[in-house]
């Protein structure tokens, strides 16, 4: 994988903004607005949200794994270790103190 | 071919009623090799590149990663050689992960957006996989799915639900059923089922002879 170019790395807090506009949007409605830490940087790829539009996907955007307790995404009794993990470029991301 | 009909232009059609959808396919379908866009032939190929594509595949992976420690690690390390080696095609796909299962740890991959899913490895999805309750429920109650498919986990498991909404295709590895010691190759691989690389369930147990 190329080395990436985005602002986050292994450990980080972060926060998934709360965006709602016309298009294709490839994070999840449910991990809007929730947060979490960067698990894992993937690397720089082409943007799906502008490929989607038959554009040529640049700039790239840094693909993130990242991890959400599961209790802090659904309000529901679960393993108290259990995480929710999504793939979330990072133009959707934000810092977290 | 039993349910088809041969009609007067060569080639054939259900002989039930279509829905709206498939009457679409059959129809841009034509018009492309009306147009000399692909031919008859295109489709019977890619159909059989299709269908060449299944589970067997993923389950030969698990099933060397139990008995070759060092495969394991270049599987995990680089999966797509690691399919290279096997003969296995994998360079359709962007990325490609193997999420390693243990005792303490299970995960669990959907895609709740879509069905993105690891075709190369494990062929085509089943119905299921791509279905809005499973793409709901995955996420939000994935101990009440793994348990429909007869996993009931203890509490301190760590399950991980992989939400692949991006580049990134996964497989799972599951944990090598006890009491397989010593086994060939070829039973282990009748123990790895696709659900087991998707994650809902486990590999098969070992049953006494």
């Amino acid at each position: 994988m190329s080395p990436a170019s985005g602002q986050f790395k292994p450990g980080d807090r972060v926060k998934v903004k709360f965006e709602d506009r016309p298009g294709h949007l490839r994070t999840p409605w449910y991990i809007r607005g929730k947060s979490g830490w960067v698990e894992k940087v993937y690397g720089d790829f082409l943007n799906p949200e502008l490929l989607a539009f038959g554009k040529d996907g640049l700039p790239k955007k840094t693909l993130y794994l990242v991890a959400f307790n599961f209790t802090d995404v659904f309000a529901k009794p679960a393993g108290a270790k259990d995480k929710v993990l999504v793939d979330i470029y990072d133009h959707w991301l934000e810092p977290l103190a | 071919m039993a349910d088809t009909v041969t009609d007067d232009h060569g080639h054939e059609h259900p002989k039930h009623e279509l829905s709206h959808l498939a009457k679409r396919i059959y129809a841009i379908r034509e018009l492309l090799i009306e147009k000399g866009v692909i031919t008859e032939k295109d489709i019977q190929c890619q159909i059989e590149y299709q269908e060449a594509r299944t589970p067997a595949n993923g389950a030969k992976l698990v099933a060397r990663a139990w008995t070759d420690a060092t495969f394991k690690a270049r599987f995990i390390a680089d999966p797509k050689a690691a399919c290279a080696e096997m003969g296995i095609d994998a360079t359709a796909i962007n990325e490609f992960v193997v999420l390693e299962n243990s005792e303490k740890v299970r995960h669990m991959v959907v895609c709740t957006l879509c069905s993105c899913y690891p075709r190369p490895i494990l062929g085509r999805p089943p119905d299921w996989y791509k279905s809005f309750n499973y793409r709901q429920r995955s996420v939000a109650d994935p101990r009440g799915v793994m348990r429909e498919f007869g996993l009931e986990l203890p509490d301190d498991v760590e399950v991980r639900v992989h939400d692949s909404t991006a580049d990134i295709r996964y497989i799972v590895l599951p944990v090598r059923p006890a009491g397989t010691e010593g086994w060939s190759i070829a039973d282990l691989e009748k123990l790895v089922t696709r659900d087991s690389m998707i994650g809902v369930m486990d590999a098969l147990p070992a049953l006494p002879e």
